[in-house]
């Protein structure tokens, strides 16, 4: 039986953000500050993790979240190796478990996984025994991308308590969601999710766990005043399962539109995951609008991930 | 637990005004200097020389902040990784002589670390140390060019500094030495 | 284990009559592979030079027997094999195992079937009775020759754990099968509400992010084979129910009168989908602690999947009036190297011949069932089934027998299981109730290592 995330002396893994309390985001979102500072520098790296191997371990595509970790750990001197699922042993019949342990012996002491089963890093936490972060598990969660979405918010407004967040889309087949959902709550945001029921889901499945989250189906209404507005990506595969008539007939409803961003607070930011089909759940023009942190999500990404790294490095 | 008073408001007080003397003496006057205090007590430290200096020269010298967390060379080896601070400094230090301010200066390793941080920043045209206390024991090829007080430690001693803008008590430095 | 001797005293132990709810003492002669007699300490006294094993304080019941279990072997003897899944049915208590048909081959024809039965014959410390695949392959598409499976001896006939989809073709299934006198085990799911599932749909597959088997795809499958029982008059076996939503169906047809078996399995009873939150959930401040598995354990990967708390709670009402006449122990070992891997791809089942008499008692125990009808769901609703006499300890009855020891705390250690397979939920758990004796034809095929023959 292998221990919970949390050990004495300090944190093992970031599976999720259900077992961070605000004051471990509060001093992550700080040393990303600081890392972001190092970024900006004449010589964007700094020795902290010299001698330390990274592996990043990508069973799903994600070139942005894959190189977004691979510069956050040269940033931090770290070697990084990048094992790719495909063509490798896993694919030839070697258990996930067996290649871990290979990845192991080799001396690596952080995993960063990608996978598209939910569960797959709790899995390889349990077998590993360096230190694993979930770079986002089927519908489970990603942590580090919720880390930065607090960290763009919190870097516009100052705080995050108080704030009013709507989240847009696809939230009952979203990693992003539940994990944003953890860390917003713990930090005191109102959170709204909003999507067609087939999309949304039961509204007592989400209550169980967070019993503070508004869900409803009318965009319109729940946008009224919002501080922040997150558009989630739609894809393809919701319409073949399905799950919607047509896009066409989810952008009429859920489109993030100027007119639509116009009822909520002046001062409102409007943010997006990634990767964005401009036309679908958010309009082009919305998506580069002056009240568009998209593009900052992603730079700040390189920072938080640095933060994470580092936040590791502690236990030794 | 031992503890004895080494110095009081009035010999830090001294002490940095002595600094001030002497840093502009070496570098006949200000011009061109920065000071940069190392987290957490060298920074009210080149607070306090930069206003010493302004009172002898008529000339404000820009001071910032270095935070060296991410150059230690125990992280892992002390439990927890510490939260890291910010690094700021207000101007572009290349051409330009840095002058280091901390409150103790022991093994060296911090000022190793300093100076490692330095370089990724900038490059500047030279580097001076300065501290409160120098508390011997190097284990590295480093030495202070302004110095408060020597005091001779055994190693199981520590130096505690406290300083009003960040303990919020009066200034003072105090050798502790534990009974076992 | 040395050989048996031809006669035996099994002595002190409490025989319990299940009709009467009542208990009394005494020894029981065994004779040449039966019940010779029951003897009181006058008789007992009468035959001192006969070897005995001391069962005192021990409740004497008929082995029980298993309608689902899932074999390995032929096919996947590295998950199990016949020595090995007979032992582990001899320490949880039963003397016949009722053999699911997707071994491979799969027991689709009368070759594979008597290939069943002669190995088991030949390895089987207890009976082994196969099942016959109701279609070719269990793929629900052809009907299996099923008048040949039963004249090759098996004894019902089933798709193992895949549901027949298609209703037009059940519906054929069971009137064919209604002329050759073998009852049907059908699998109550609908298995397009079933795409891609991992667990039961709810709040904790929610927070997991795991796709989930709604309880509709249970009760749709219930009312549809309710109505096609009716309708072709087969004699089914409903299962494995785990809903409240099918066990109210189920009711109202008992109500109706409306001849049905329907099975639950002890785990399905007692367990709930909080056991794959593991120890992200919170820790109860009884009974048994699902915080002690770690999140996604492949141990909670079941079909039909553990349900929600409700669920269970309403499997163990439908127990205690009768509902649900049937406790399964859905026994399924798996390697390690099949059970280690993403939760949602692990194949379902876990290894549970050696836990699931205990797992019942833990509802005796807390009171939510009588001791009477536990034994009813393990022995006499079986043989019901199979169309066999009721078992009693009578004399001249074979001795197929368990004494159990009631009272007996233990902890689950899946690495002292017989079974190869070593996935249970319920590792280093406490569990109170344990067999101090298993006999097969007159044979003690297992006792708790306290148990010497004497004299």
């Amino acid at each position: 039986m292998g221990e919970p995330a949390i050990v004495p002396g300090g944190r093992r893994h970031v599976l999720d953000l259900d077992d961070f309390a605000a004051e471990e985001i509060s001093a992550v979102l700080e040393t990303a500050r600081s890392m972001q500072e190092v970024l900006g520098r004449r010589i964007k790296q700094v020795p902290a993790l010299r001698g330390r191997t990274v592996v990043n371990m990508f069973f799903e595509d994600s070139t942005r979240t894959r190189i977004s970790f691979e510069v956050a750990a040269r940033a931090l001197s770290a070697a990084i190796v990048n094992f790719s699922a495909r063509g490798s042993s896993v694919e030839k019949g070697e258990s996930l478990l067996d290649t871990v342990r290979t990845i192991e012996a080799l001396g690596a002491d952080v995993i960063v996984i990608r996978h598209a089963e939910a569960g797959v890093p709790q899995l390889v936490a349990h077998a590993f025994g360096g230190s694993v972060i979930n770079a986002g598990d089927g519908r489970h969660a990603h942590p580090s991308q919720a880390l930065l979405d607090l960290y763009t918010i919190h870097a516009r407004f100052g705080s995050i308590a108080g704030l009013r967040v709507v989240i847009v889309g696809d939230v009952v087949h979203s990693r992003v969601v539940r994990s944003g959902l953890w860390g917003l709550t713990t930090m005191g945001a109102r959170v709204t999710l909003v999507a067609p029921t087939t999309l949304l889901g039961p509204a007592a499945y989400w209550h169980a766990t967070w019993p503070e989250v508004t869900v409803t189906t009318d965009l319109d209404r729940a946008i009224d005043g919002a501080d922040v507005v997150m558009a989630l990506r739609l894809q393809q595969e919701r319409q073949d399962a399905g799950l919607l008539p047509s896009l066409g007939e989810y952008r009429r409803r859920y489109a993030i539109t100027a007119e639509r961003l116009a009822r909520a607070a002046p001062h409102a930011i409007v943010m997006h995951p990634g990767p964005m089909n401009a036309g679908v759940e958010i309009t082009p023009e919305v998506a580069t609008a002056p009240q568009s942190v998209i593009e900052a999500q992603v730079g700040n990404g390189v920072a938080v991930r640095m933060a994470l790294l580092y936040h590791l490095a502690g236990e030794s | 637990m031992h503890t004895r008073q080494l110095l009081d408001r009035e010999d830090i007080r001294r002490a940095v005004t002595r600094i001030a003397h002497q840093i502009v003496e070496r570098n006949a006057g200000v011009t061109g200097l920065v000071l940069v205090g190392i987290r957490r007590r060298g920074l009210p430290l080149a607070h306090r020389i930069a206003a010493a200096l302004l009172d002898i020269e008529r000339h404000s010298v820009p001071v910032g902040v270095l935070d060296i967390t991410l150059y230690r060379d125990d992280l892992g080896l002390r439990g927890p990784a510490p939260i890291v601070h910010a690094t700021s400094i207000p101007v572009d230090i290349t051409d330009r002589t840095v002058i280091l301010v901390d409150d103790v200066l022991y093994t060296g390793r911090t000022t190793r670390a300093a100076l490692d941080a330095l370089s990724d920043i900038g490059r500047p045209a030279r580097v001076q140390l300065a501290v409160l206390i120098d508390r011997g024991h190097r284990e590295l090829p480093i030495h202070a060019d302004y110095i408060g007080r020597v005091i001779p430690t055994a190693r199981d001693e520590r130096i505690e500094t406290l300083l009003v803008e960040i303990d919020h008590a009066e200034d003072r430095v105090v050798l502790v030495r534990s009974e076992a | 284990m040395s050989a048996t001797p031809h006669r035996l005293v099994l002595t002190g132990g409490m025989l319990f009559d299940v009709a009467r709810d009542s208990r009394h003492e005494g020894h029981l002669l065994i004779e040449g592979g039966r019940i010779a007699a029951w003897l009181d300490d006058a008789g007992l006294a009468r035959l001192d030079a006969v070897p005995r094993v001391d069962v005192a304080g021990c409740l004497m019941a008929p082995g029980l027997i298993d309608l689902h279990t899932h074999l390995g072997e032929p096919g996947d003897d590295d998950a199990e094999t016949i020595v090995s899944v007979t032992r582990a049915a001899a320490a949880g208590g039963f003397t016949t195992i009722c053999a699911m048909p997707d071994t491979q081959p799969v027991t689709d024809t009368p070759a594979a079937i008597e290939y069943v039965r002669r190995i088991a014959a030949r390895d089987g410390a207890v009976r082994i009775e196969p099942l016959g695949a109701l279609t070719m392959g269990g793929a629900g598409t052809h009907l299996s020759e099923l008048a040949a499976l039963a004249e090759a001896g098996c004894v019902a006939f089933s798709d193992g754990d895949r549901p027949l989809g298609d209703p037009a073709m059940l519906r054929n299934a069971l009137r064919y099968a209604s002329m050759l006198d073998r009852p049907v085990c059908l699998t109550a799911l609908e298995p397009r509400l079933m795409r891609g599932w991992a667990m039961h749909e709810g709040a904790v597959a929610h927070r997991l992010g795991l796709p989930g088997a709604p309880d509709c795809a249970e009760e749709i499958a219930v009312a549809r084979d309710l109505a096609l029982a009716a309708h072709t008059g087969a004699r089914v076996q409903l299962g494995i129910i785990t809903t409240a939503r099918g066990v109210a169906l189920l009711r109202a047809a008992r109500e109706r009168g409306v001849p049905f078996s329907a099975a639950t399995t002890p785990h399905h009873a007692l367990l709930d989908d909080r056991w794959v939150l593991g120890w992200l959930g919170t820790r109860p401040t009884e009974g048994l602690d699902p915080t002690r598995l770690p999140p996604y354990d492949a141990a909670t990967r079941i079909t039909p999947p553990l349900r929600t708390p409700d669920d269970a709670a309403a499997v163990v009402a439908a127990l205690a009036d009768g509902t649900i006449d049937l406790l399964v122990s859905d026994h399924t070992p798996r390697t390690s190297a099949a059970v280690e891997r993403e939760y949602r791809l692990v194949p379902p089942g876990i290894t549970s011949l050696e836990t699931s008499l205990a797992t019942a008692l833990a509802l005796v125990h807390a009171g939510r069932i009588s001791l009477a009808t536990l034994l009813r769901c393990f022995i006499d609703a079986p043989a019901r089934l199979l169309g066999r006499p009721v078992p009693r300890l009578q004399p001249g009855e074979p001795a197929d027998l368990v004494a159990i020891d009631l009272a007996h705390d233990w902890q689950v250690d899946p690495q002292r299981f017989h079974s190869r397979g070593r996935t249970s939920p319920l590792a280093s758990q406490s569990l109170r109730g344990q067999i101090a004796l298993t006999m097969c034809a007159g044979r003690i095929v297992h006792d708790d290592g306290r148990r010497p023959v004497v004299g």
